[in-house]
């Protein structure tokens, strides 16, 4: 059973990394603002996601678990809503670069 | 696992780094906040997975301020850029 | 590993300090400042030391940051100007001498601390019990030093007295800011309505576990400072008058009862701030708890800088 778990989390947490891994090569290779954003969003959605998944197994306790659930529904909510903003600000005419 | 986790914890940082470097040396103040939220998502993630690693109970409190405040910066800047642009149509008064 | 991971920290942390002092764009400053409060951050919970992690956080990376980008804007008109300004040599290499100097002079005394260095630390720990706290971060704030904590609240106050002064005589004791603008289906009303509960309850948690675990009501209160302040920029809701006068009270009302409770512990305990047998966590909550709004309060004014409209303006 601790083998189970601790294999779910070495699959959960790599694959958040590579989704970090993606977020920061598109931040670095996407040709514009707009599609920038987007490459963003997966880093924090999936990525934080998945290691948040994969660390729930190794959480002490039940609370522990379930405030790190909440941090990655606050991340969410924040980088949904930042997004929005950012893209805004970019289309205003590009916030003076 | 605790080198598994802390393993993990180097890659994410060093990697969102090398992008908020690369970023933040030539490009829009857009650009620049997006490298920033980033990182603040890739630093959240480092610190749940350092303080796993650890076993330091606590870490959780400190990620969770850090989620709760996590677009207060964005949204900052965002205000600013707005009031600024505002601002060129009126130079008399500040912002 | 651990070797591997603190040496890419201090790497990483003297790199954007270096592209901090050195960027010439204020934004991109800003930019580099905020992540290297979040860096901080990770380096204070790599040494164990999470309370300070846990303060870093909420002032660092939260309202160090918004209020930096503020004065960015604020900068604008005058950026380019500014930067097209070159000091002469003598200018340049005396603050190159001067700089270099305050820096090998930190280093020196750094490098002379005694091995092991002086501590109290074993004293705190033998003393926990009398407190009644668990945390002894707490307890040192708040019972082995807490005139350094009653000073630090009220020198936040002297900063807000300070901005406050900076304002026209026509706008003393009107309303900080700009006039609220609020479009009500906006993605920035939304987050707004969404995340202020939320906050305002991980804000008193915040302030409640700092008992026994890492927390307390300067990190509670920054937290709940940022949700106010999101409302104000959202236009929700527009910021008070300060001459109003359940602001001041607000303001005052904290610093006060740590005040009183330092001299009640005059005559009960026999010094100032001494807490009597048994009392001393339920004094420290007392405390805690009506300093947390008061702290909340100030700095979201401080954040808010001085009065700029009048009083009944819209």
């Amino acid at each position: 059973m601790r083998i189970a778990a601790d294999i779910f989390t070495i699959v959960a947490i790599l694959t958040g990394a590579f989704f970090f891994l993606a977020g920061t090569v598109g931040l670095l290779r996407f040709p514009d603002t707009l599609t920038r954003l987007h490459a963003l969003t997966k880093a924090d959605n999936l990525g934080l996601g998945l290691v948040v998944l994969g660390l729930l197994p190794q959480s002490s306790s039940v609370f522990g678990g379930l405030k790190m659930i909440l941090v990655w529904l606050l991340v969410l909510l924040a980088s949904a809503t930042v997004s929005q903003l950012i893209a805004r600000a970019a289309r205003r005419g590009g916030p003076h670069p | 696992m605790t080198s598994f986790l802390l393993a993990m914890t180097f890659f994410v940082v060093v990697m969102v780094a090398v992008g908020l470097f690369c970023v933040l040396r030539g490009a829009s103040n857009a650009d620049r906040m997006m490298a920033v939220q980033l990182f603040g998502t890739g630093g959240i993630a480092a610190l749940l997975l350092a303080g796993v690693a650890n076993g330091t109970e606590g870490v959780v409190e400190v990620v969770l301020t850090l989620s709760v405040l996590a677009a207060f910066a964005a949204v900052a800047f965002v205000k600013a850029d707005e009031s600024g642009a505002k601002d060129d149509d009126r130079p008399e008064q500040g912002p | 590993m651990s070797i591997a991971l603190h040496l890419a920290l201090i790497a990483l942390l003297l790199a954007l300090a270096f592209w901090t002092v050195v960027a010439r764009e204020t934004f991109a400053a800003v930019a580099g400042f905020v992540s290297y409060g979040l860096l901080l951050t990770l380096a204070w919970v790599a040494l164990s030391a999470v309370d300070v992690a846990l303060t870093e956080a909420a002032i660092g990376a939260g309202l160090t940051g918004a209020l930096l980008i503020g004065a960015t804007s604020r900068l604008r008109k005058t950026e380019a100007a500014a930067r097209a300004e070159r000091p002469g040599r003598a200018t340049r290499v005396l603050a190159a001498i001067v700089a270099t100097a305050v820096a090998a002079a930190i280093a020196a005394c750094v490098l002379l601390l005694p091995d092991p260095g002086p501590s109290l630390a074993p004293e705190v720990a033998q003393n926990l019990a009398s407190t009644g706290v668990g945390n002894p971060i707490t307890a040192v704030l708040m019972s082995f030093r807490a005139m350094d904590t009653m000073l630090e609240a009220i020198v936040l106050l002297f900063g807000l007295i300070g901005i406050w002064s900076l304002a026209s005589d026509r706008y003393w004791g009107g309303r900080p800011g700009l006039a609220p603008v609020v479009e009500p289906n906006g993605i920035l009303a939304y987050l707004a309505r969404v995340l202020p509960p939320i906050g305002l309850v991980v804000g008193i948690y915040i302030l409640w576990v700092g008992a026994d675990y890492p927390g307390g009501k300067f990190q509670g209160g920054t937290v709940l400072a940022a949700m106010w302040l999101l409302l104000l920029m959202s236009g929700l809701h527009d910021a008070p008058a300060v001459s109003q006068r359940w602001v001041r009270l607000a303001l005052v009302a904290g610093p006060a009862v740590f005040i009183l409770v330092g001299v009640l512990g005059v005559f009960v305990a026999g010094a100032f701030l001494g807490y009597p047998e048994g009392l001393a966590k339920p004094l420290i909550i007392v405390i805690e708890v009506a300093l947390l709004p008061s702290l909340a309060v100030t700095l979201t004014l401080l954040l808010m800088g001085p009065p700029q409209r009048s009083e009944s303006s819209p």
